[in-house]
């Protein structure tokens, strides 16, 4: 058994050591707001936060998380900057087909936190993992910047 | 999903094309559905509560179309975008089919073309039938009552009834053939920027992808797909993967392997451990090289099939004072979709159900009736939003191979591609090997313009019985022979030339292609007459105000005759297709190891009457950028007939840190919509090579674009 607390949640999860994060959140758990994209940490889909880092969720074994917190793009909104996050997604319209979406957003909450007011360069370093295929990147460095404190 | 309805037996004919209101649809209803929710027509459903649903007869893929569609219906019907959700339509050829192509699917930019006038009517003929049910109610006659957000008003009492309080009675009356629209100025929806109405699940997590359906006692199946298209299942060991914790079962059919788990990993795992022999057919030796080679001799030695002939080309060629040729050449591509391939299908004795995101869901539900043996009315498509189409989900051999290996078990099977099995078992955008010539006059302008392509056919792949020799595939002409300018004399031709790799629509269909080649040989000609290509292409729009306007209006918006940096430049590019007219420039430096940095990108775009004026720049700032980056990165190769690339590491993507700042203007116009999804991309590429042209002086003739040709040294 593996134990994980996610979303505030503590769960026992049956799954083999090497199972990934991302399929034991979205096959054992239900949580499918998490996407697979790549499966080699290319285009951050799969982006969660664990203990508020964005971390690629298809290439972190779940039995390598240990007592650290998960969070998802289904509990992102119960923190200040992923609540601000997701509005300035509304706000600017920034979602296209979304798929890419959940990752993007987990990427900027995390910047946000730790760097309230990032300038260009700051912002395209803390997503350039993250890839869109409908390339919705103006938007994406738009609505950061909108909930930019300054 | 949709229930069992109450319908109004109507037909509605406009335009010459039979829009069905929902006629058909009672035969399969088995009833009266639990809530009382009625249909008024194939595209409105009201329940006695209010709820009111709209059935969207365009899939949602990213590009806007269930806010455009729902607008259109609510507009007429008189309700918010807030007040409705989004259905998908089921497969029902009779009452979705696309008006352009007649059959129910979503692509080449066609869907509000097409819907513009049948879901206004749809919205405004329920409508009057909400109001003729209120006005029987009240004993008045239906021109003393108004709607608004969902409800009837009789203005001169003050009574007021919701239209879910009338529905029951207003599915029984007769729906009107010609029904009155709004005039524009009376618009409140159309023409205004509106909210997503799938934006809000796209945000938190909910959103329902096909990847993301989970249906009681599913199981998730890998797969191994033959490395060679073509290729069988020789044999199979599987001893090693059903000894895997989590492996339910292994499946086979003629050219693939499928491990079912427990969960994803597990099939995954399973799928690792086989030990799989191929016959890998006749596809082998399949290369790059190889084809390359014999697309090359069809462009030498086929049969061209006309496509524009207009004044006499030959005695203007010889004419000419200066006569200019050149070969341009486009790569493979994939889609690779943000999504990857999916599918989950239940196969039973009485029938099937698919859980899925497709463009095409009647081809999709035909071939699984064809392959179950069921008739094609006992297999039910629930189509889901697709995490990317841009052409992918137009063909369905995803969903015929998940339906083979479905029907070999008893629980809903859903199946997941890996990303390397998405790109490399894609169906691909052509290639295509383009000759031009051209002859210019002492004034250096065009006296004579050819334009010859040898690509394979599209078609051959998505219509039924194929596509037959000798017979013109527009699609391989369209943007060369209805291009933007007036040339004394033209000619556009094609030589069909198939290569043994399967096909597929790619975002932009044919103007993606021959809009790069016709406004990159433009440019050759511009530079050629020592003019500026702006001022080059202006003189031959004459004839052409809406091209000319937004050709304008980019030179403006960039600033045109800014001077450029060094090893900096811009290029333009111009088009008019799917109803649509676009101008861009894009603005690049390049470095002296050949680097390309886009620096600026200004789209300006005539669409006609705008829907939804956010989701037009929206749609154009990622079309260009999605161009861009196939221009600059993208090219599928094979080699011992496998494709070398598979994943987001040698195919790579455009990314954030790439993308520059993209202005996008819109040109206000009184004209019929246009399409948009596909517009920018076809403006990318010819726009990013003019530049490169500009900066270096080397031609883009061949993409992707190879920046060792940039390189100082390679230019000096």
């Amino acid at each position: 058994m593996i134990s994980l607390n996610i979303n505030g949640r503590d769960h026992a999860v049956k799954a083999p050591d090497d199972m990934p994060l991302l399929w034991v959140l979205r096959d054992l758990l239900g949580l499918n707001g998490t996407k697979f994209g790549c499966g080699i940490a290319q285009c951050g889909a799969c982006t969660v936060h664990v203990d508020g880092r964005p971390v690629r969720s298809c290439m972190l074994p779940a039995a390598n998380v240990g007592s650290r917190k998960v969070t998802t793009i289904e509990a992102i909104g119960q923190t200040e900057s992923g609540r601000r996050i997701q509005q300035a997604w509304l706000d600017l319209e920034v979602v296209q087909c979304g798929y890419c979406q959940s990752g993007q957003i987990m990427s900027a909450a995390a910047l946000i936190e730790r760097n309230p007011a990032p300038d260009d360069t700051e912002i395209d370093a803390a997503m350039a993992g993250n890839i869109c295929r409908c390339a919705t990147y103006a938007r994406i460095r738009a609505a950061i910047k909108s909930v930019s404190r300054k | 999903m949709s229930g069992p309805l109450t319908i109004s037996r109507r037909e509605l004919v406009v335009g010459g094309l039979v829009v069905a209101f929902a006629g058909r649809a009672r035969a399969r209803s088995e009833g009266t559905d639990a809530t009382g929710t009625s249909a008024l027509g194939g595209f409105v459903r009201i329940s006695p509560h209010g709820r009111i649903s709209l059935v969207m007869p365009s899939v949602e893929m990213g590009q806007g179309i269930y806010t455009a569609e729902a607008a259109l219906l609510a507009e007429e019907l008189d309700v918010r975008l807030d007040q409705i959700e989004a259905i998908a339509a089921p497969p029902d050829a009779s009452l979705y089919a696309q008006p352009l192509f007649k059959a129910q699917m979503t692509g080449g930019s066609t869907s509000i073309r097409g819907f513009w006038t049948p879901l206004r009517e749809a919205g405004a003929a329920a409508r009057s039938m909400l109001v003729a049910a209120a006005s029987r109610t009240w004993g008045v006659h239906p021109d003393e009552c108004a709607t608004k957000d969902g409800m009837i008003l009789h203005a001169s009492t003050g009574r007021v009834l919701g239209y879910g309080d009338v529905v029951e009675l207003a599915a029984t009356l007769p729906m009107s053939e010609h029904p009155k629209l709004k005039s524009p100025g009376d618009f409140k929806i159309i023409g205004m920027s509106q909210r997503r109405i799938d934006t809000p699940a796209k945000v938190n997590g909910s959103a329902v992808y096909g990847i993301d359906v989970t249906v009681d006692g599913m199981k998730t199946a890998a797969v191994v797909i033959s490395p060679v298209d073509g290729g069988k299942v020789k044999s199979v060991d599987e001893t090693d993967a059903r000894k895997i914790l989590g492996v339910i079962d292994v499946l086979h059919i003629d050219d693939a392997v499928a491990v079912v788990g427990e969960h994803y990993w597990a099939a995954r795992a399973g799928v690792e451990a086989l030990n799989v022999d191929w016959d890998l057919g006749p596809n082998a030796k399949l290369s790059t090289t190889s084809i390359r080679a014999e697309v090359a001799k069809a462009a030498d030695e086929g049969a061209p099939l006309n496509a524009l002939e207009r004044g006499d080309v030959e005695a203007s060629l010889k004419r000419a004072v200066k006569r200019l040729t050149a070969e341009y050449e486009l790569p493979f591509l994939a889609h690779a979709t943000m999504e990857p391939i999916n599918t989950t299908v239940h196969v039973r004795p009485d029938g099937c159900d698919i859980w899925v995101g497709t463009q095409t869901p009647v081809v999709a539900q035909k071939h699984a009736a064809r392959i179950t043996g069921l008739p094609v009315e006992k297999v039910a498509l629930h189509n889901h939003l697709i995490g990317g189409g841009f052409g992918r989900r137009l063909q369905a051999d995803t969903i015929e191979q998940a339906v083979r290996f479905a029907k070999q078990v008893s629980y809903p099977l859903k199946i997941i591609w890996t990303r390397e099995q998405d790109i490399r078992h894609d169906r691909f955008r052509p290639c295509y090997l383009d000759r031009l010539e051209a002859g210019l006059d002492l004034q250096g302008r065009p006296l004579a313009w050819t334009h010859r392509t040898t690509s394979g056919t599209v078609r051959r792949y998505f219509d039924e019985g194929g596509w037959p020799e000798g017979k013109l595939d527009k699609d391989a002409v369209e943007g060369a022979w209805d291009c933007p300018y007036a040339f004394p004399a033209i000619r556009v031709d094609w030589i069909r030339h198939d290569p043994p790799v399967k096909l597929n629509w790619w975002r932009g269909v044919g103007p993606t292609h021959n809009v790069f080649v016709v406004e990159s040989f433009l440019d050759e000609l511009a530079h050629a007459a020592g003019q500026d290509p702006i001022a080059y292409r202006r003189a031959l729009l004459a004839d052409n105000p809406r091209a000319m306007a937004v050709l304008n209006k980019a030179a403006d918006a960039i600033d045109w005759n800014r001077p450029s940096k060094p090893r900096s430049g811009r290029g333009v590019s111009l088009h008019q297709n799917f109803g649509t007219y676009a101008a861009a420039v894009v603005e690049v430096a390049v470095a002296p190891s050949g680097e390309i940095s886009l620096e600026k990108i200004v789209a300006v775009v005539d669409c006609g009457i705008q829907i939804n004026p956010d989701t037009i720049r929206a749609q154009i700032e990622g079309g260009v950028l999605f161009g861009l980056s196939a221009a600059l990165f993208n090219r599928i190769t094979f080699s011992d007939g496998r494709i070398e690339q598979g994943n987001f590491n040698d195919y790579r993507q455009l990314r954030i840190n790439e993308t520059p700042p993209i202005e996008v203007h819109l040109v206000e116009s009184n004209e019929s919509p246009g399409g948009l999804g596909e517009v920018g991309t076809v403006s990318a590429a010819p726009a990013l090579g003019n530049a490169i042209f500009a900066a270096t002086g080397v031609r883009v003739r061949r993409l992707p674009i190879d920046r060792s040709l940039l390189s100082k040294r390679g230019n000096a």
